[in-house]
């Protein structure tokens, strides 16, 4: 009955520093990236032919200056004032089209990013709904939500603006560099060798923050799952007076994202001051070289000008650079943990060739199951079982006997390790999943309502129920008349988790729900333990309807609840130690019997 | 879909901004050194055109002094060096700072979210308030840490700029002047559009990561009735609104990112015919043209950077009111002015007495959007429990019997009448003090990741010898012995984070917790739903013997978990309609009988053997 915690798989690696680790999960968050990036690849280039535009645009001012002090200013002297009109007149539609080109690129990419986004976080939710029972118990519901919400945010702050920015900034500055040799080869090569040390710098910067982002993102994702946690169980929190304690380990978990952002913004730091020294020598230089040359008159005064401009143009972006450079190492540390959610494979997986189940009977089978949770220890060591269509069962024994399991197999949130569950003669893991989850339905002890109105909660069970068959079902489980005098009937919003509802009005709302459901495998997992009598003798009544012509399986504390059933099953370790009807077990003499026993000494009492 | 209360009417960007202050205060010395450093950054860059100016109106024109251009060389080496200097010490001096801001703003959310009464936690769904203290806080703090100090610099730059540019030819700069009004007309108008994008993008996120929550929480109810499909199509609708309106967010920024590169250029374009006009008129030297230029280069990228930090500030003004409108809820349920004491315990037991007690949940709004007043869900309750009683509360589903526990230790406050523990009313208390005389086990009982040890040891703050005798003894009440079997025995993490444990072993874990605080008084609601009738009768023996001395109030749907009890109350519309022992209503009062039976008063009521045995063929098919 209780999972044991299969280790942690995905998050392992956080532990792990071997190089050929990193290299694999950074090949792996690139792959998906550019998975990505495929649906969008036209758009994408297209927003970089803009990025090309705008930035062209752009590198033509200085050599509309140098060319105006250079040419137009001893032309105008002269008395013709072509060439200046000329300039000026370019400079203008070099500015306008710059204009355009850059708004174009500012929609353009949003449109590329936020359709990445969505992309990536219906990828993402789509994969948690997929991933088995095994996965969710273990891998926790703090650390899933991290991922869909910070992680998938990082990745959104990168394509926000980072990316423009980069294409732009790489741009501008191979334009810039282009400009240059161009227009003066040799203040290009002073230009060029000072991409030397940047180079160096940004490859130390690159190899010294990848490490830290992760760190980051795991120090979020801690934060979040303690939050989660903790407004989860508010209630505990403030009756026990935790706060205190709760403070304090949050407090801890606080201080250290910040050390971790602190050491990112630290070597941010280094980045950038480093970048605008090379800079700054850069122009220096540029400056020294043209001006001694200049003396010479081997150039002139305006095309120094535009050196020194394009010089200083040229380091411009690499601010912007190392800004994307921080968003980038962040999203690609985000990119590892989604890429490693995405990776992990449901240990339930949907069958290859679906078998349809168009009209299913409920004629159920255990076969030789043999079933443990994950790698722990057998559960079920043997079990053999045959229940006919429309029979009904109560399953009975001690906590942790594996009845709980038995309904779990037979709902299929779990695979057995040997043998097979069938329906109607079909393994489960053959059955078209639709089909499967049409024929079989599992109500549990925890009901969980979602945002939302009662009556959307209910039409769960079947979506295209009209609001006729939700009241219907409500009526069958007796919880129409409690709804029906709620503020907006219906309609009345649920709350957050249902809090308004008392534990016992939601057991009810989700039993309309596998009324509405109507399925052919009715699985009640102690879905009944928090109804009062006339509640549950009021489900019993909708029961009977309900079971008339369907197969159920029925766990149940309370014997009033087993002794309606048509076949009991009494199971201990996880083997099936007595089966018959209520009446001939407790004739019998047996485990059952002395239950039973129990059951009327408690009623007697009572009186 | 109801997520977050609505927005408080909008207040100015610089007021909600400034208000950032309260925990800023500490860092602001460094905060205004840094952008002392930064300014000097950028007030360098803005001299390096002037030397320019100086070596080709000097050396290179008129002296063709090598020295000189060596000197003013070396002079630009200089004042880029020391640029770079200013700009380490910028980022010096502003990390600390913006990364504790970020943290004592996250800590001081979080204290305030647990002293906020249970009654705001219904309210708010937990995707949007975790959204406020993950990304807006993130938001804020790159806002604090570059985009304010950014905005400054950038800004003050602009201006200098424009002033030196004035300095060196007023004609070319007052066109530059001109130019700027329009992209301040701009900025204006873009800042309106753009906030109320901003503030819708992020309420979608926090309800998209609402949609997340409970689609991962509700894994179980998804899977069951395999609504997986559904669940994407829901979600990806709501992601497909927050693009569109990412979407539409961009494109308000487009537009004034057209003005703020368009402009600056065309400013350049225009002063470039000036300025070679004036130029060849000899109304302006070269050095001062190339001056111009290599100002107008300096300025305008501050200029084109204004865009982003416009549109990052209002962020980070979205962020703020977010952040605000949780840290804004006053508690409802308050610690006392002068907190009383409770008189020292009575080894016989509190006295617990409830007079007049009404509550109803607050008003919310409801799905068309109106106000309603919550009806009175306990319409005058008048109770008294006497020291060292065992009281079990029978009431249908949905009476109020859980609400009414809550009030004890002051989950919920009673909107009218009182609550009193031996003769002190619970709202005088302080809430530690009454929380440590009243311990309650919930029927949904909720355990956290911690070992079997830390969860039973919750309420209380033994430790050593003392505090193992006490689990020893609570589990052992409980029946919750399995707990030494677990892989690592009583040090097993339990919770999400650890095993999964059945309803009934946590059920007793939970009421191991609720008995080892050895309360004054003891809440239980429902405790043993989930135990069979064995384990049940096994744990009710114990509870009684161990119950002495403690008043306790068990809620009970069963006739066996009745029978913890000395008295019986009735919870019937809002009332105590009965008070008495359990064959006494059982004969007497209908309403008991139904609840308890689920026959009506009309049935013969003879005994209960008989009356079970009725129960059972009336659902027998």
């Amino acid at each position: 009955m209780s999972a044991p915690v299969t280790s942690a798989t995905s998050e392992s690696f956080e532990e792990q520093s071997t190089a050929a680790e990193s290299r694999r999960i950074r090949r792996r968050s690139l792959g998906l990236l550019r998975s990505l990036l495929r649906p969008v690849a036209g758009a994408a280039w297209g927003t970089a032919a803009l990025v090309v535009g705008a930035q062209l645009a752009a590198v033509a001012g200085p050599a509309l200056v140098a060319y105006g002090i250079d040419q137009a200013l001893p032309a105008l002297t002269d008395g013709d004032a072509g060439p200046i009109t000329l300039a000026t007149a370019a400079y203008l539609a070099a500015a306008l089209l710059g204009g355009v080109l850059t708004a174009a690129t500012v929609r353009a990419s949003a449109r590329v990013s936020q359709t990445m986004l969505l992309d990536l976080r219906r990828r993402v939710f789509r994969h948690t709904q997929r991933l088995s029972l095994e996965f969710h118990e273990s891998y926790t519901s703090g650390r899933i939500i991290s991922r869909q919400t910070s992680d998938v945010d990082a990745l959104r702050e990168l394509l926000d603006g980072g990316v423009t920015t980069l294409a732009s900034g790489v741009l501008a500055m191979v334009f810039t560099a282009v400009s240059l040799v161009l227009l003066d080869w040799r203040s290009g090569l002073v230009l060029l060798i000072a991409v030397v040390p940047g180079v160096i710098l940004t490859r130390w910067f690159q190899v010294r923050t990848q490490v830290q982002y992760r760190k980051q993102r795991t120090a979020a994702a801690r934060l979040i799952v303690r939050f989660v946690e903790t407004m989860t169980g508010i209630r505990a929190v403030q009756a026990f007076r935790r706060e205190p304690q709760v403070r304090e380990v949050y407090g801890d978990l606080a201080e250290d994202y910040r050390g971790s952002s602190a050491t990112s913004i630290r070597l941010n730091g280094v980045f950038d001051t480093g970048l605008t020294l090379i800079g700054n020598v850069t122009v220096a230089a540029v400056l020294l070289v043209g001006g001694l040359r200049a003396l010479d008159g081997g150039i002139e005064v305006g095309v120094l000008v535009a050196a020194v401009l394009y010089s200083r143009r040229f380091f411009n972006p690499l601010q912007q650079i190392g800004m994307f450079y921080n968003s980038f190492q962040s999203a690609t540390a985000a990119l590892e943990k989604l890429a490693s959610l995405l990776a992990e494979e449901p240990t339930v997986p949907d069958p290859e060739r679906p078998k349809r189940l168009a009209e299913a009977r409920g004629d159920v089978r255990f076969d030789d199951v043999e079933f443990g949770y994950g790698t722990g220890p057998t559960v079920l060591p043997h079990v053999d079982l045959h229940i006919p269509a429309g029979q009904s069962i109560a399953l009975v024994g001690e906590t942790g006997a594996g009845k709980s399991t038995i309904a779990k197999l037979l709902a299929r949130f779990y695979d057995v390790r040997a043998g097979a569950v069938r329906l109607d003669g079909l393994d489960l893991r053959e059955i078209d999943p639709v089909d499967l989850r049409r024929a079989v339905v599992m109500v549990t002890q925890e009901a969980y309502l979602f945002s939302g109105s009662i009556g959307a909660n209910i039409a769960l069970g079947k979506p295209e129920a009209t609001p006729q068959e939700i009241e219907a079902a409500a009526r069958a489980v007796g919880v129409h008349d409690l709804i029906a005098a709620m503020p907006d009937g219906y309609d009345t919003e649920a709350d957050k988790r249902g809090v308004r509802l008392s534990a016992g009005q939601r057991q009810l709302v989700s039993f309309a729900r596998a009324f509405l459901a109507d399925p052919v495998l009715l699985i009640l997992d102690e879905a009944t333990s928090s109804l009062d009598v006339p509640g549950e003798a009021l489900v019993q009544v909708g029961l009977q309807t309900l079971l008339a012509d369907r197969t159920s399986v029925v766990i149940a504390h309370r014997l009033s609840t087993v002794m309606g059933s048509d076949r009991v099953l009494v199971i201990e370790d996880g083997r099936i130690v007595e089966d018959g009807s209520p009446f001939a077990l407790v004739a019998a003499g047996g485990r059952f019997a002395d239950l039973h026993a129990d059951w009327q000494r408690s009623l007697r009492r009572t009186t | 879909m109801p997520s977050a209360p609505p927005a408080s009417p909008p207040e100015s960007t610089t007021r909600v901004l400034l208000r950032l202050r309260r925990w800023a205060r500490p860092a602001l010395p460094r905060i205004a050194l840094g952008g002392l450093t930064a300014l000097g950054a950028s007030l360098l860059a803005l001299a390096v055109p002037q030397v320019l100016r100086v070596i080709v109106n000097g050396p290179l024109l008129s002296e063709g002094s090598q020295r000189g251009v060596i000197l003013g060389a070396a002079v630009v080496l200089a004042l880029g060096v020391l640029e770079a200097f200013l700009v380490w010490c910028r980022r010096a001096l502003i990390l600390t700072p913006g990364t504790t801001v970020e943290r004592d703003m996250r800590t001081d959310l979080f204290r305030h979210l647990l002293d906020l009464p249970v009654e705001f936690h219904d309210r708010w769904s937990g995707g949007q308030l975790l959204s406020r203290i993950m990304s807006d806080l993130g938001t804020i703090r790159r806002w604090t840490v570059f985009g304010l100090v950014m905005l400054l610099v950038s800004a003050t730059t602009v201006v200098v700029g424009i002033g030196l540019m004035l300095a060196t030819s007023w004609v070319l700069g007052l066109v530059y002047l001109v130019g700027a009004v329009p992209m301040i007309w701009l900025g204006f108008r873009f800042r309106e559009d753009y906030k109320v994008v901003a503030r819708r993008a992020r309420d979608q996120a926090g309800d998209l990561a609402t949609t997340v929550e409970e689609s991962v929480h509700g894994i179980r109810v998804l899977k069951a009735f395999g609504r997986g499909a559904d669940a994407l199509d829901d979600f990806a609708r709501q992601a497909d609104e927050l693009r569109t309106t990412e979407v539409h967010k961009a494109k308000t920024q487009s537009r004034v990112s057209f003005a703020l590169s368009a402009i600056p250029e065309a400013i350049l374009a225009v002063s470039l015919g000036f300025g070679v006009v004036l130029t060849s008129r000899g109304e302006l030297s070269v050095g001062a043209l190339v001056a111009f230029f290599a100002t107008a280069a300096v300025v305008n990228s501050p200029v084109e950077r204004l865009g982003m930090l416009l549109a990052m500030t209002l962020d980070a003004k979205a962020a703020t009111d977010r952040y605000l409108q949780v840290m804004d809820t006053g508690s409802a349920v308050r610690d006392p002015a002068e907190a009383v004491a409770l008189p020292v315990a009575d080894p016989a037991g509190s006295r617990v007495e409830l007079s007049g007690v009404h509550f109803a949940h607050p008003r919310s709004a409801s799905a068309d959007g109106e106000l309603r007043g919550g009806s009175d869900i306990l319409a005058g309750i008048d109770l008294v429990l006497e020291p060292g009683e065992t009281m079990a509360l029978v009431g249908l589903t949905g009476s109020g019997k859980t609400t009414l526990l809550q009030l004890v230790p002051r989950l919920y406050d009673v909107t009218a009448g009182s609550v009193r523990i031996d003769g002190v009313d619970v709202r005088d208390l302080s809430r530690a003090d009454l929380r440590a005389a009243v311990s309650i086990a919930f029927e949904d009982p909720i355990l956290f990741s911690a070992s079997v040890r830390e969860n039973v040891l919750l309420g209380t703050d033994l430790s050593g010898q003392a505090a193992d005798d006490l689990v020893a003894e609570a589990l052992d009440v409980a029946r919750a012995g399995f707990a030494y079997g677990l892989p690592d025995g009583l040090d097993t993490i339990i919770g999400e984070e650890g095993l999964s444990l059945s309803g009934g072993q946590r059920q007793r874990i939970a009421l191991a917790r609720a008995i080892a605080v050895r309360p004054r008084v003891l809440l239980l609601d429902d405790p043993l739903s989930a135990l069979d009738v064995t384990t049940e009768a096994a744990v009710t023996g114990r509870l009684r013997e161990m119950l002495t001395g403690t008043t306790t109030l068990v809620v009970a749907h069963r006739p066996s978990t009745v029978a913890l009890a000395d008295r019986v109350a009735v919870l019937e519309d809002g009332r105590i309609t009965g008070v008495g022992r359990h064959a006494d209503l059982l004969s007497t009062h209908p309403h008991y009988r139904y609840v308890l039976t689920a026959l009506s008063a009309l049935d013969d009521p003879g005994g209960a053997d008989d009356a079970q045995a009725d129960e059972l063929a009336e659902v027998r098919p």
